[in-house]
């Protein structure tokens, strides 16, 4: 099924009179979700993933804009006659009720023609239990299983329904850092066998970008970049989401463009063809840096961390936004640890400059 | 585009269920209310009501158009409810205070203080709260009119002075306040006494606040006990007084009059807990029962 | 004693005198009471050791009356007021604007004089030569009556005694029920609405096992204060309860103590710990009875 977005907004009334204390949790969201696509809605906390998530379950009504779920208008259908499965980010497994009394219990809403019978039903159970891994717990109550399992649990019960679409709010966050490695490659298998286009919320931009098939970054309400995680890690389009993608973060300058050359502090660093002259944020990921006692941009040496397969040079720049420069360059390079100073050739591909003002990516 | 028609209908019935089910909410909240607040109402305006009014209502008026204070003043005139008033503060204020003075000192020993058998005692006290009032009172009453204390306030006060409950919710609250506080104090060469006084209770104040007017309210409106102790007109507190009015009266059947002393009565309680509303219902609902 | 030691117990001094003096010494007391045959409370002396006490009472009419007196108003107001105070929590919970108001008002009756506004229930309800009263106008507009509910039939003047209890009893109840519903994670909410769950199936197969401890906390509690019940019968219908027919075992217990029937605390300790036997026999068997069907690791 595809969802359309469109022109979605959401403001909640603040508490003072007029629109004083208006918050803006959703702005002028619109996309096109493609059928069958595992979707991650990123960003920084109170950013408006979590409000999207809920305009499209139902359990908020946009202020204004509207939802399809195929061709069919959703806006204001009531959360009950969506048909969407939610996992939501505490699970919220009924205490009083075994795992299997959780997952029937969406079946057992259904109404006219869509009732089952029992058997039907828990042939359906045992089914998106065995999918999900959990056929073995079904008499145990949640207080009873792991993290782990819970959250296998609560897929179980949105999926059991066959839903048009599948939400996850932080499904990941409440687990451990093991198991979230694990889990999101189930999520991932998971929404590959079913094939349910899948929406799912974090703030974790790794884990959105190791299994998403689209990333969409949103930061104060407002979407800042839709696409593939990679071409939204290798073309930025904003300073926000250059900083936000990628671990260790980018490394973000002080910097000018003068005479189509880009210029860090005293140092002459690349080409900028056609960009007039201007000062600009310059930002380099950490890959981006490459060892040359003869390299443009030169920076003092604060020490060396070895990472096994990389080596992570730490070192100081004027010009610098953050304390330190973080690079990551192969370990088979020899890196003078008693030098003062370190000299680094860049890629250009791995190199943005950004408007002063408005943040917007310029080279 | 057959959906569409369809989601439509799902929507505007939902619409509809919504705001159905809306409405009979509001008109069952609404009625509840007017069942807790006629009483209320009745007794306002019965006592507003002149005498003769209201006698020569065959069919209750349900508003009155000349309301007289007359009944007040004869509530307070012709039968002694101003004494009672006083009694029942005299007895609410020595009991409540006595209370808080014993409560305090109980539940700093044992949330604070260190000493062998503790939690023996403490198991002890706790066990005490099953114990119901209607056994207890045999007893008591058998032991204060041998100590020949009937009919006096030392009478009234010493049995109603004690409550388990409010012991062990002042504790629960003491051992919140961090540890490192008591310490400090002692380095200080702080009294147990003087950090009780001036770090305990202070930080504590909400729950305190809470338990003096829980007491003061059950106070105000005890009426077994004090009934069982006094037969004295002069030692009745205003259960009493307002039981007494209504079997003795004005000397005839001045209901008005009486309606005059059930208002003065109750306003107090309800100015209280319009003040106090927050922590009266915070209290209750850590395990206050009436009665 | 080791000063430590001295000092915790000089605090606990007060209340171990109080606490002995009038609750400790008492409950031992009553039952050598409750045994005792013909106490003489003027001279303090009896004549012999034995269960006479608790014989006379069990054969006296008046305690028998006020056994099914207490009876019928333990299972009549029990379930009423803790059903009417779950629809009221569950529609406050439901609704926002004025919840406030409504939640303050509902509290009132638990800071009354029970005493007091019992009047106003007794002349809501009393039949005079001057007046039917307010209640029978009512039941006029019905083509009903005029019943006098104060000293009339034994029917309408139980009807008076438990509608004034549940007026009594519902603060509380509303009051705990009120904050349950509001612990309940509003995530399971919306979990099942998202899953297409109707109201009343919410209602059914969530929010009441999720409350059920609550329930079972305000049923017991219901019970065992419903078994206590003594003042809003004396509001209603004056301190003479046996001549009214409307006494409760509490009743009992304080007549045999004082009043008309002068000092027999004998008989009032063995009528006592009948009560606190039946009602600690009632509990048990809720306890029981809720332990099937109650889910505590909610």
């Amino acid at each position: 099924m595809k969802v359309v977005l469109q022109d979605l907004t959401k403001i909640f009334p603040g508490r003072g009179r007029k629109s004083k204390g208006d918050v803006i949790a959703v702005s002028d969201f619109s996309f096109e979700i493609p059928d069958g696509k595992l979707i991650g809605l990123l960003g920084p906390s109170g950013c408006g993933k979590s409000t999207t998530l809920n305009l499209l379950c139902g359990l908020e009504q946009p202020t204004k804009g509207k939802i399809f779920f195929g061709e069919d208008d959703v806006t204001d259908l009531p959360a009950e006659n969506r048909g969407v499965g939610m996992v939501f980010q505490n699970y919220a497994l009924y205490p009083h009720l075994t795992v299997k009394q959780n997952i029937l219990f969406p079946l057992e809403n259904l109404k006219g023609d869509a009732k089952l019978s029992k058997e039907e039903m828990l042939a359906k159970a045992q089914e998106v239990a065995k999918l999900v891994q959990i056929d073995e717990l079904m008499e145990r109550r949640p207080a009873e299983l792991s993290g782990g399992q819970q959250q296998r649990v609560a897929i179980a019960r949105a999926l059991v329904k066959m839903p048009r679409i599948l939400l996850m709010d932080e499904p990941l966050s409440n687990l451990d850092a093991r198991l979230r490695l694990q889990t999101r490659e189930e999520i991932r298998r998971i929404q590959r066998e079913t094939q349910i286009t899948t929406i799912f919320v974090t703030h974790d931009q790794e884990e959105a970008m190791s299994i998403s098939d689209l990333i969409v970054v949103m930061k104060e309400g407002v979407v800042q970049q839709i696409g593939k995680p990679q071409e939204v890690y290798d073309n930025p389009v904003n300073l926000f989401v250059a900083k936000f993608l990628g671990t260790p973060p980018i490394n973000v300058f002080d910097g000018k463009v003068q005479g189509g050359r880009l210029w860090i502090g005293e140092d002459d660093v690349l080409a900028a063809d056609g960009i007039p002259d201007q000062e600009v944020y310059v930002a380099i990921r950490p890959e981006g840096f490459v060892l040359n006692e003869q390299g443009a941009f030169s920076c003092e040496l604060k020490r060396v961390e070895v990472m096994g397969r990389d080596i992570s040079v730490v070192s100081v720049n004027k010009a610098s936004e953050n304390e330190v420069i973080r690079s990551i360059i192969a370990a088979e390079n020899k890196v003078n640890t008693g030098a003062a100073k370190v000299r680094f050739d860049l890629k250009p591909n791995k190199v943005f400059a950004f408007d002063r003002r408005t943040e917007k990516r310029l080279l | 585009m057959e959906h569409k028609i369809e989601y439509e209908k799902i929507e505007k019935r939902d619409r509809a269920r919504r705001a159905f089910t809306g409405a009979v909410t509001y008109v069952l909240l609404a009625f509840w209310a007017l069942v807790v607040l006629f009483p209320f109402y009745w007794m306002v305006l019965t006592s507003v009501k002149s005498y003769s009014a209201y006698n020569s209502e065959y069919i209750p008026q349900l508003f009155t158009l000349s309301p007289t204070l007359q009944n007040y003043v004869d509530a307070f005139t012709a039968v002694s409810l101003g004494r009672y008033f006083a009694n029942t503060i005299l007895f609410t204020a020595a009991t409540t205070l006595l209370m808080l003075g014993v409560t305090v000192l109980a539940a700093y020993a044992f949330a604070r203080l260190n000493f062998r058998g503790k939690n023996l005692v403490f198991t002890l006290f706790l066990s005490l709260m099953m114990i119901p009032n209607e056994l207890v009172v045999i007893t008591n009453f058998v032991t204060i009119t041998n100590m020949d204390m009937r009919n006096t306030f030392l009478g009234l006060i010493l049995p109603s002075v004690t409550s388990v409950f409010y012991i062990y919710l002042l504790k629960e609250n003491f051992e919140q306040v961090p540890d490192q506080l008591y310490y400090a104090a002692k380095v200080d060469g702080t009294s147990d006494l003087k950090y009780l006084w001036k770090v305990m209770m202070p930080i504590c104040k909400p729950t305190i606040v809470t338990i003096t007017i829980l007491k003061a309210i059950e106070c105000w409106n005890s009426y077994v006990w004090p009934r069982l102790i006094t037969d004295d007109e002069r030692y009745f507190l205003v259960s009493n007084g307002i039981q007494e009015i209504r079997e003795n009266g004005f000397g005839r059947e001045n209901i008005p009059a009486m309606m005059a002393a059930v208002v003065a009565i109750s306003v107090p309680l309800i100015v209280i807990f319009l003040i106090f509303r927050k922590s009266i219902m915070a209290g209750v609902s850590r395990g206050g029962t009436k009665g | 004693m080791e000063r430590r030691t001295m000092k915790g117990w000089l605090y606990l001094l007060p209340a171990i005198l109080f606490l002995g003096l009038f609750l400790v010494y008492p409950l031992i007391d009553v039952f050598v009471y409750s045994f005792e045959e013909g106490y003489n409370f003027a001279s303090q002396t009896y004549h012999g050791v034995g269960g006479y006490n608790y014989a006379y009472v069990l054969r006296d009419p008046y305690f028998l009356q006020a056994v099914r007196n207490t009876f019928i108003l333990v299972v009549i107001t029990v379930p009423l007021s803790t059903g009417i105070a779950l629809l009221i929590s569950a529609g406050l919970s439901s609704i926002k604007p004025l919840r406030n108001l409504f939640q303050t008002i509902y509290f009132l009756p638990y800071v009354t004089n029970t005493l007091a506004v019992g009047l106003v229930f007794m002349i809501l309800f009393k039949k005079t030569p001057y007046t039917d009263g307010l209640a029978n106008l009512i039941l006029g507009w019905f083509g009903r009556g005029p019943i006098d509910f104060i000293d009339g039939p034994y029917a309408a003047k139980m009807f008076v005694l438990c509608l004034y209890t549940i007026w009594i009893v519902m603060p509380f109840k509303i009051l705990i029920l009120t904050s349950a519903l509001a612990s309940v994670n509003q995530s399971y909410y919306n979990a099942a609405k998202v899953d297409g769950t109707s109201r009343f199936r919410i209602f059914v197969r969530i929010t009441l096992p999720m409350i059920s401890p609550t329930l079972v906390y305000l049923v017991i509690t219901g019970f065992i204060g419903a078994f206590k019940a003594y003042s809003d019968a004396v509001a209603l219908f004056g301190t003479n309860l046996n001549a009214a027919e409307m006494n409760t075992i509490v009743g009992y217990v304080y007549d045999m103590l004082y009043g008309n029937s002068g000092g027999y605390p004998s008989y009032a300790s063995a009528a006592a710990i009948i009560l606190f036997a039946i009602v600690l026999t009632i509990t048990c068997i809720n306890l029981l009875v809720s332990r099937r069907y109650v889910n505590y690791n909610v």
